[in-house]
């Protein structure tokens, strides 16, 4: 027989696993623990928001908009209303006056366009998707089926889809302002006079397409109110910062207004938003005085969780003719899509001091435009702002080496800051605290085996092949661990980058960590303790960790930019910190010793030099007790902390990529990919190589995959997942992952976090070795996703294999590089090379 | 994802679904037979098709299994895709139809998708028809009226629409063994592991001392129905297959789109989908042939 899937038995799996990994030494941190979360997670025995049941629940449908761009004339919901089991259909008007306008917490400049953005449209519809009415029944049935009586009546208005086009002055409008929402510039050092005599010039455009983060749990949200207050349950990876703004969205008084994220399957950003139907559901709940619920299908959600990338970018690298970076110019399009949302418009902008990535030079010139179009708005994912960064500097990088003759590792080596350098001030002002670029990439290249790699492309090559090797390279930083409030202040954000803990020792002894992070499959649960576990020489299983619900968490900035161990997790160590020290005054007193005589090792404060002792649990129970407290000190065990961190992080990595492309079909395989990741001081090994492989499956995703594809009337073409590809494990190879660990200086853990460093890295390198592959064709960029047929046509025709409905500007791929060594290093031998 | 309301029936025999289908196509009723459901449940979910009842044959174990019946092998309509895997009758004597079903889909699909369902519903991009029609295989259906079969070459008649009359219901297929000498492959491309095929090439090739004496060949998702490539299996009669004339093979294999009029859809315009045909039917003859 089969073993049933157990939760009890894949826990009981876990620990004896652990047992085999035992830790080196007898600390947590660094031990690679599996996580305490995965049972009941893997197993289904949790909370999701969907699985969430309360009685007298309604469930709700949302109508939504066929048309990208039309004015509503018309919405007739008296149908819908008359069918059994619906209690409510309602339209946008109805909800007009009390449904406010969704959010943006990132004005980015004075002058930034902020469109109303009202949850469900009124007047206009601006893009597919967009809600036009609701139906509320008795289930979900019931709700579908009433929606299709909804009549709407469409007045249609042409739609924008193309950035540059957006920006052209016949262009139809979004919004009556225009199509531009704001231009954001940030210059240092004499850009003109670095190009001005430049001996190598590299230009290039590049298009980071449009993705929609593909989150394993769809969107999900309960609301419910008992008449005086309101519980909004949702997928969501920012309970607290929902609550502050859907207090402020719909007038309910944030005392009374209670967030909870149960357990959350994935967000990549996509679940850092204040949604259209969070608001709904609560002013739904608030009219009808009885639970609703509303769960996204998948084709419901590739149309209507916010979208991410889409930029149109064009760098400019001058540098001398050994190499050496003198500037960088970069000037972004990026597409707001028809709103702008929690951070929309600040998105591009967390790259914007990141197109040098790990280099020396001069000078440097940003300028990003924000444009409107009628498509689903764009927010973070993943990475935000920073892999369409790393991608284009570390695209141009490769040109430049391919321009100038060198290898694209010697071109990076030449520019990058050395090791001895840090702590090092860039060109855009960020003070990388710490890194070595040196270790990690001959790390890699010895993994890689890049010389023999090497040899064998220049086989394939000679013999024409029709197999061709290609060798991508990347090596990239990124700053998270987001971030010092006052840096956030001075970018113009809306609120603060600290976060808070509170640990709290139990009379019992065991301990509840309550952090303000809102893990959605991180593992928090399982870090947190190990960092506890030291710090309060406390066994791993005794302590909890709990999250995600504003009414248990009252304080918190939740989860993204990789920032929940960098800043919450240094919470959590500082508020244990604050508890060891009270709990020292304590066992001080108990042991009639003074405080500076009594040490503490593992677990146990003793009287330096004595055999006398008290067990933190014993401490705890005192302390509980409170019959004999020392003057001032007060009952229990517990204390909290709210970090700000001084200074981002600044992970970094060298990532290599050897791809097959199929000359005679366009299709690419990955051979092998090796990434050498430096996260700083790592406190879960095991977590960490997880992340690296999600993120670089992620990365892999973008540059060979996906792609959200709108045709010229605005509509969507890939709402499925067959049409949206997300590759598998099936399409993936498997990595070799190493680490160097040079730590965070800025941190008392040494670490820098990790959870987008493998999407950051990874696309580069995949696109970099494609077009390696392809440089005896004449081809020096392949539009992202590299499809087979981009491939193909890339190869016949030397382009980019652009084609279609959503086209880059052509024509601007012009190389100003007045020493241009078009061609190929080994193109003799090679049949068919010809462009 | 909620399908429009339809009624269910689940039928307890061949004869009463036969007869339940009649009834509704009398009555004017828009009824569909309901197998894995792979197929037809989307369509109803994504609200792209609207019926007013379900037959379910899912549990009529007279339309399951794999049998050797001399000449042809007799696959039950409702065997699933996984099952036709694990026959060892298919592997050994009908082994085109193992190497193209183990290309569709993922093991969840293939264990709930049936060899039946994926035929009749004709779908083009689908993997299964183009072996059907590149094997001769005869299809056996009954209604109401009784048995009729439908040569392969018949039964595909436009995009996801097979020749089966309302009321029929696919019994099983014969699948013809071709005899010795003969070598398989399905070669099929597709963006993803578990995606459908840009383009599919099933081939059967017979061999006599290097040299082409036979050779059928479909093609996947090269036009509204599955293709048979005749020009290429013509031209292919006497062609080696050792490397040293590659040149006249890959001029007999450009031949393969030949009466193609393949669709443009986000994986690949026509005129790349021609061009994969060839260099496609160019492989899956050399894999046959190997
Ligand atoms: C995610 C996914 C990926 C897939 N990928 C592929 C792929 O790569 N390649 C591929 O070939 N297929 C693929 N499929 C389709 C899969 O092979 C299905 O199994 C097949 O298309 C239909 O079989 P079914 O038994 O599920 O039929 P159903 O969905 O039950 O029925 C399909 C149609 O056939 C009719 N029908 C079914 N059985 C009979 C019968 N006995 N008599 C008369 N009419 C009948 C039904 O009325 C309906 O019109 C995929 C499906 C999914 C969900």
């Amino acid at each position: 027989m089969t073993e049933q899937l157990d939760a009890g038995l894949v826990a009981e799996r876990i620990a004896e696993s652990d047992q085999l990994s035992a830790p080196s030494g007898d600390r947590e941190i660094g031990r690679a623990r599996r996580r305490k979360e995965d049972a009941r997670l893997v197993t289904g025995r949790t909370t999701w928001t969907d699985n969430i049941q309360l009685p007298g629940m309604l469930y709700v449908t949302f109508l939504r908009s066929p048309m990208a761009h039309a004015r509503i004339t018309r919405v007739d919901t008296s149908a819908a209303r008359a069918r059994p089991g619906v209690v409510a259909a309602l339209s946008g008007r109805d909800l007009a006056d009390e449904q406010g306008s969704l959010p943006c917490a990132w004005p980015v400049t004075e002058d930034i366009v902020i469109p109303d953005h009202p949850p469900m449209a009124v007047e206009e519809v601006r893009y597919v998707g967009e809600a036009v009415a609701c139906v509320v029944a008795t289930d979900r049935y019931a709700a579908a089926d009433a929606l299709e009586e909804i009549e709407v009546d469409y007045e249609p208005l042409e739609a924008v889809v193309d950035m540059t086009e957006a920006l052209t002055e016949g262009s139809p409008k979004v919004h009556e302002t225009g199509n531009r929402a704001f231009t954001w510039r940030f210059a240092q050092g004499d850009v003109g006079a670095a190009f001005r005599d430049a001996p190598i010039v590299v230009e290039r455009d590049y298009v980071q397409q449009r993705l929609i983060p593909t989150a394993m749990e769809p969107r999900a949200v309960v609301a419910t109110t008992d008449g005086d207050s309101f519980t909004l349950y949702s997928a969501t990876q920012i309970p607290h910062v929902l609550r502050v703004m859907l207090a402020m969205t719909t007038g309910i008084p944030e005392h009374r207004l209670r967030v909870v994220a149960p357990d959350v399957g994935g967000g990549f950003g996509s679940k850092l938003q204040v949604t259209a139907e969070e608001v709904l559901a609560l002013l739904l709940t608030r009219r009808i005085g009885r639970p609703v619920k509303w769960t996204e299908s998948r084709s419901e959600g590739n149309l209507t969780v916010h979208h991410g990338r889409d930029q149109l970018q064009r760098i400019r690298l001058a540098a001398e003719r050994d190499g050496r970076l003198r500037a960088v110019q970069v000037e972004l399009l990026a597409d707001m899509g028809a709103y702008l949302m929690l951070v929309t418009p600040g998105v591009p902008l967390l790259g914007a001091f990141m197109y040098n990535g790990i280099y020396k030079m001069d000078a440097y010139d940003f300028t990003c435009t924000g444009v409107f179009t009628t498509k689903m708005p764009t927010d973070a994912y993943r990475g935000a702002g920073r892999p369409e960064a790393t991608f284009a500097i570390e695209r141009a990088m490769d040109e430049l080496a391919h321009e100038l003759g060198l290898d694209p590792v010697e071109v990076r080596r030449r520019n990058w800051i050395a090791h001895e350098e840090f702590p090092y001030t860039t060109v855009c002002g960020l003070t990388y605290d710490s890194g070595n670029y040196e270790a990690a990439t001959d790390r890699a290249l010895d993994l890689f085996g890049y010389d023999t790699l090497r040899e064998e492309q220049a086989r394939r090559r000679a013999e024409g092949d029709p197999i061709q090797l290609g060798i991508g390279v990347s090596t990239f930083t990124e700053m998270c661990g987001l971030a010092p409030s006052r840096v956030l202040g001075s970018l113009s954000y809306g609120a603060g980058g600290w976060e808070h803990a509170s640990v709290r020792v139990l009379p019992t002894g065991k301990v509840e960590v309550v952090t303000g992070t809102s893990p959605h499959g991180q593992g928090h649960e399982t870090a947190w303790s190990q960092i506890a576990s030291d710090a309060l020489g406390v066994p791993f299983e005794d302590v909890s960790v709990l999250h995600g619900d504003t009414a248990i968490s009252h304080k918190g900035m939740d989860t993204y930019g990789s920032r929940s161990l960098v800043v919450g997790g240094i919470a959590v160590l500082s508020a244990c910190e604050k508890v060891k020290d009270r709990a020292r005054e304590l066992a001080a007193h108990m042991l009639e010793a003074s405080a500076e005589d009594v040490e503490f090792a593992d677990g146990s404060f003793r009287v330096r030099g004595t055999s006398q002792g008290r067990t933190i649990q014993e401490v705890a129970l005192a302390a509980f007790a409170a019959h004999d407290l020392p003057d001032g000190v007060e009952p229990g065990l517990d204390a909290e902390t709210t970090f700000d961190p001084d200074n981002f992080s600044f992970p970094h990595g060298t990532h290599l990529c050897a791809v097959e492309v199929d000359t005679e079909t366009g299709g690419t395989t990955i051979r092998s990919y090796v990434a050498v990741d430096d996260v700083g001081a790592v406190v879960n090994p095991l977590i960490v190589e997880g992340q690296v492989h999600g993120g670089i499956a992620q990365g892999i995703g973008q540059a060979l995959f996906e792609e959200a594809i709108y045709d010229a009337e605005g509509n969507l073409l890939t709402t499925t997942m067959a049409d949206y590809l997300v590759p598998t494990a099936l399409d993936l190879p498997e990595f070799v992952t190493d680490r160097t660990e040079t730590p965070a200086t800025s941190n008392p853990l040494g670490v820098k976090g990790v959870g987008e460093a493998g999407t950051i890295a990874s696309t580069p390198a995949v696109v970099n070795a494609v077009v390696d592959a392809l440089r005896p064709y004449g081809v020096r960029d392949v539009r992202m996703p590299c499809t087979p047929e981009r491939v193909w046509r890339a190869i016949n025709s030397g382009t980019s294999g652009a084609s279609g409905v959503s086209e880059a500007s052509e024509g601007s791929h012009g190389s100003g590089a007045p020493q241009s060594s078009q061609g190929s290093r080994a193109s003799e031998g090679f049949e068919g090379g010809g462009r | 994802m909620i399908p429009a309301p339809f009624e269910y029936v689940r039928a307890g025999s061949l004869d009463e679904a036969c007869r339940v289908l009649a009834e509704a196509e009398e009555a004017g009723e828009d009824v569909k037979v309901l197998a894995g459901g792979q197929s037809l449940l989307p369509l109803l979910r994504l609200r792209l098709a609207y019926l007013s009842a379900l037959v379910d044959v899912g549990r009529l174990a007279e339309l399951r299994g794999v049998e050797d019946r001399g000449d042809h092998v007799f696959v039950g309509a409702l065997t699933t895709h996984d099952e036709v895997l694990r026959s060892e009758v298919v592997r050994e004597l009908v082994p085109l139809l193992a190497l193209a079903t183990a290309t569709v889909a993922d093991p969840a699909v293939r264990h709930r998708g049936t060899f039946g369902g994926s035929l009749a519903h004709a779908d083009p991009a689908g993997d299964l028809p183009a072996v059907a029609l590149a094997l001769d295989c005869v299809f056996v259906v009954r209604s109401d009226e009784g048995e009729r079969e439908i040569p392969a070459s018949d039964f595909f008649v436009d995009y996801l629409e097979s020749a089966l009359e309302p009321g029929e219901v696919l019994v099983g297929v014969r699948v013809p063994k071709l005899g010795p000498g003969w070598g398989f492959h399905y070669e099929k491309f597709h963006r993803t592991a578990q995606s459908w095929a840009t383009v599919g090439v099933a081939a059967a090739v017979r061999l006599g001392e290097g040299v082409v004496e036979e050779a059928r060949i479909a093609l996947t998702n090269m036009g509204p129905t599955p293709v048979r490539a005749r020009a290429v299996e013509t031209a292919l009669r006497g062609v080696p297959l050792g490397s040293s004339d590659g040149e006249r093979l890959r001029q007999v294999c450009d031949l393969a789109d030949e009466g193609a009029s393949p669709p443009a859809d986000l994986h690949g315009d026509p005129a790349y989908r021609r061009h994969l045909a060839r260099v496609l039917t160019r492989r899956a003859v050399v894999t046959a042939g190997a």
